[in-house]
Order: C-alpha cells, then structure tokens, then sequence
C-alpha cells in the first residue's frame, strides 16, 4: 500500500493517536498520586511561607510536617461563622466550591472576587504558641487576569493587621502579574490594616506607590493593573460579611475561643 | 557520520543556538537560575532524543501529507509524559518554570531535527543526534544561566557566592541580569567567541 492512499493516512493517524494517549494516560495515571502528595505538601508549605514560619531554605518534607503539626485546623461555617464538627483533612474546600449540592452561591452584587460559587464551610489555621492564637491563617481565592488565585492570608489575633499574603496557585503573566510572588511585594503587605473603623474591609492594591503610613493602601504591581484589583477584589471579598466577616466579629468578640 | 561525530557535532560545530539560532524564546525564559537551566536542558534533550527515535522508527510509514502532525503528536506526548514527571519527583522545579516545560512543544530544535534529521536516518543514530542537540542547546542554556544567576543574585545553584548588599554583602546585584535581554547579550557574546575561534562559522554576504 502507497504511503500517501487515504487508507494509510488514516490508518496511521488511528494508530499514531492510539499509542500516545495510552503513552500519556499512562504516565498521568500511574504519576497522580506522587504528584498529590508533593500538591499537598506544596500548599502547607506555602501557609507556613506565608507565616513565616520556617524559612525558604528550611523546607524538608519532615520540616514542614513538623512545622504545621503547631498549627490547630478548624472548619467553620461561614454564614454563621459557627465551628462545625468536621474532620479538617478530609474536607477539601476547592472541590466543595465546585459541587452544586455543597457551594454557595455568591450573590453577584457581593462577588468582588469574582469566583461566583465558594464553599459553605472553609478551614481556618490558628497558629498557637503556649496556648494562645498568634495568628489567624484565612484561605482566600479569587479572579486576577488569565487566572483564579490561590492563597493564604496571615492576620494577628486583632483580626485587621495583615501578617502575611501568598499564594500557591495562580497563572498570572510571568514577570507582570505574576510578580505577586515577589517576596519583596509580599513584605509590603506586613502591618497593613484590612478594615476601617466601621470594620469594613478597606485594604486595597493601588496603581503606583502608597503614601508612606497608609495603612489600607498597598503599592500595585506595574504593568499587573488587572491582577492588583483582583487581589484587592479577593481580600476584600474573603474578610468581608458575605465570608469571613461573621467569624470575625465572633472572634474579636471573644466568642469563638 | 560516526556515532561520535553525530553526538558532539552540534556541540560547538553546529550549536542549534548559536549557529542555527533556534530556540532563542526558551533560552531566554528559564536562565535567570541555574537549576531550572539544567532541568530545562535535561527536558529538551530528552524530549529531542526520543521525539527523533520514535520518528524515526516510523519514518517509512508516515505519509508525507500529515508528516508534521505526526511528529507534532509523538513530540507533544512526549513532552506531557516529561512534565508529569517532572512534576511528580521535582515538584518545585516544575512549578517555577510554569508553562515553559509544556513549550517544549513549541521549541523549534525538537522538531527541526525531527523533521531534518529523523526522517532520513535509522533510529539509533537519530537517538544520538537528538541528544547531541540537546547537549548544544544545555550547553549555552548552562552558560547563559550560570552568569545571569551570578551577576544577577550572587549566587550559583541557590547557594551564595557574592552576598548582596541586600543581604547585608558587598555585592550590588545587577539587576538587568535577570531580565530577558541580558541573555540575547550574553548568546550574542557566545556567538562572537564561538565565530572568532570558529571561522567557518561566519556568514558571508
């Protein structure tokens, strides 16, 4: 048969495609459960990153285990910012925002993070030291340009002074949006406060430089106009009433201890 | 052409980068550090090594209406079986280069020499040539890295070699080692040495 007949084109074309994607399904398959793991991991290290506790040089699967078994996880309801008694490792908040029968949909006047659906409980990270709460960890996730973000946000027992802001997961612009892993970006975040005196979220990413002592106001990232409002957009969202604004007034009235 | 030939030819000889000038786009990408340069070169030259052996294994019974989808399609599974990999046993690695590793589909050596080399020659010796290419590829990716992380960071593989004044050093970082264009400087330096000891490299006109 020639090597350029219908049959043959097609024959090949079948075959061809045949033999890659088992080759691919394969390798994606038998890979996947390697991969979750260093997933896993990957996120734990990024909350202790973000925390700072332990440092970038420091981050061995045993170190980052140790870290975090410091940390107290709890699931909260965040209609009612009640805990709910939920096993914190088996409860998956990126997978729950995505099914119908356990998300919640987010009115679109108060979607400033423009994720439409989150999960009704979300996990909560204190960070305790003798006993006492050091730091709040919030995972917060929202649109910036090409993609959703993924990260945590680090507040102190006050509930407004910003400890930390990182994320795990994200597409954004390599070298323009993508600048919101900048470590020095992420230091300008530290000491900034989310709300104001009604306890409104009011913290925001502004185009250029903030005004030195402008405590709501966090320098934009040039060229990344669309990422800074979305990461304004998804902090604003996360602290505000429509997610974790009822826990945190229950928390700063001492209530939820 | 021996086997050796066939392997260090494009080395020096006849660099992809530097002589055939292709590849430049991920050159540029994933040289601002040392360890993604190498797991970068490591990826291409595999992917090019096998993506030539498995073309040439067929090379007689593609038809030559759909001979670039063909090698299209066994470069692109390669390249998404590497990536799998590479994300499940360097799992950091992998995430700070993003979605270079996947445009190693798009890397004009991979198929180049699919489509020059592969199509006319048997299997092993189009193994060689693919690794061979790589290694010129991993060659100036090494080398263009190895200066931007030094100039760039003080440091060589994550470790300090010249403290910054940041961290309190004596080293003021040169910041535009990091960006884009100090790599076309740096492979243009490259090129320059290479044609200077090189003759015949140089283009008349």
């Amino acid at each position: 048969m020639s090597n350029d007949s219908t049959a043959k084109t097609l024959i090949v074309a079948t075959l061809l495609c045949v033999v890659c994607s088992v080759m691919v399904s394969w390798a994606a398959v038998s890979l996947k459960p390697l991969q979750n793991k260093n997933k896993v991991l990957d996120i734990k290290k990024n909350l202790l990153l973000t925390a700072k506790l332990i440092e970038p040089t420091e981050t061995s699967e045993k170190m980052i285990n140790e870290a975090f078994s410091k940390i107290e996880t709890k699931v909260v309801d965040l209609s009612t910012g009640e805990f709910v008694e939920m096993d914190p490792a088996s409860f998956d908040s990126v997978k729950a925002a995505k099914d119908p029968k356990e998300n919640y949909s987010i009115p679109a006047s108060a979607d400033i993070a423009r994720i439409k659906a989150r999960a009704k409980y979300e996990k909560i990270y204190f960070v305790k030291e003798e006993g006492q709460t050091k730091m709040l960890v919030l995972p917060v996730n929202g649109k910036g340009l090409w993609s959703t973000l993924y990260g945590f946000l680090v507040l102190s027992p006050d509930t407004t002074t910003v400890k930390g802001l990182g994320f795990y997961q994200h597409g954004e612009t390599p070298g323009l949006g993508g600048e919101v892993d900048n470590p020095s970006w992420k230091d300008l975040w530290v000491g900034k406060k989310i709300f104001n005196d009604m306890w409104k979220p009011v913290i925001r990413v502004i185009k250029g430089s903030a005004a030195s002592g402008a405590e709501h106001d966090v320098d934009g990232l040039s060229g990344a106009t669309l990422t800074s409002n979305g990461v304004t957009g998804l902090v604003q969202y996360w602290t505000g009433s429509d997610a974790f604004g009822p826990f945190l007034e229950k928390w700063r009235a001492g209530g939820a201890n | 052409m021996s086997i050796k030939k066939t392997l260090f030819e494009p080395v020096f000889n006849n660099n992809p980068i530097a002589l055939q000038i292709l590849g430049i786009c991920s050159a540029l990408a994933v040289t601002t550090k040392l360890e993604s340069a190498l797991v970068m070169a490591f990826a291409v030259t595999v992917v090019t090594a096998f993506s030539n052996f498995f073309v040439s294994i067929i090379r007689n019974h593609i038809p030559s209406a759909i001979r670039i989808i063909v090698q299209m399609t066994v470069i692109a599974s390669l390249v998404i079986v590497t990536d799998q990999i590479l994300k499940a046993f360097v799992y950091d690695v992998a995430k700070s280069m993003s979605v270079y590793i996947g445009l190693i589909i798009t890397n004009c050596i991979v198929m180049g020499r699919a489509e020059a080399y592969a199509m006319k020659n048997t299997p092993v010796m189009s193994f060689m040539d693919g690794i061979g290419n790589g290694l010129g590829y991993s060659f100036i990716l090494i080398v263009v890295a190895f200066f931007r992380e030094l100039l760039g960071s003080g440091k060589l593989l994550g470790h300090v070699i010249m403290p910054t004044v940041n961290n309190g050093g004596w080293y003021v970082p040169n910041g535009m080692a990091l960006l884009s264009p100090s790599a076309f400087f740096l492979i243009g330096m490259i090129i320059w040495i290479l044609r200077t000891i090189k003759k015949d490299q140089v283009e008349h006109n």
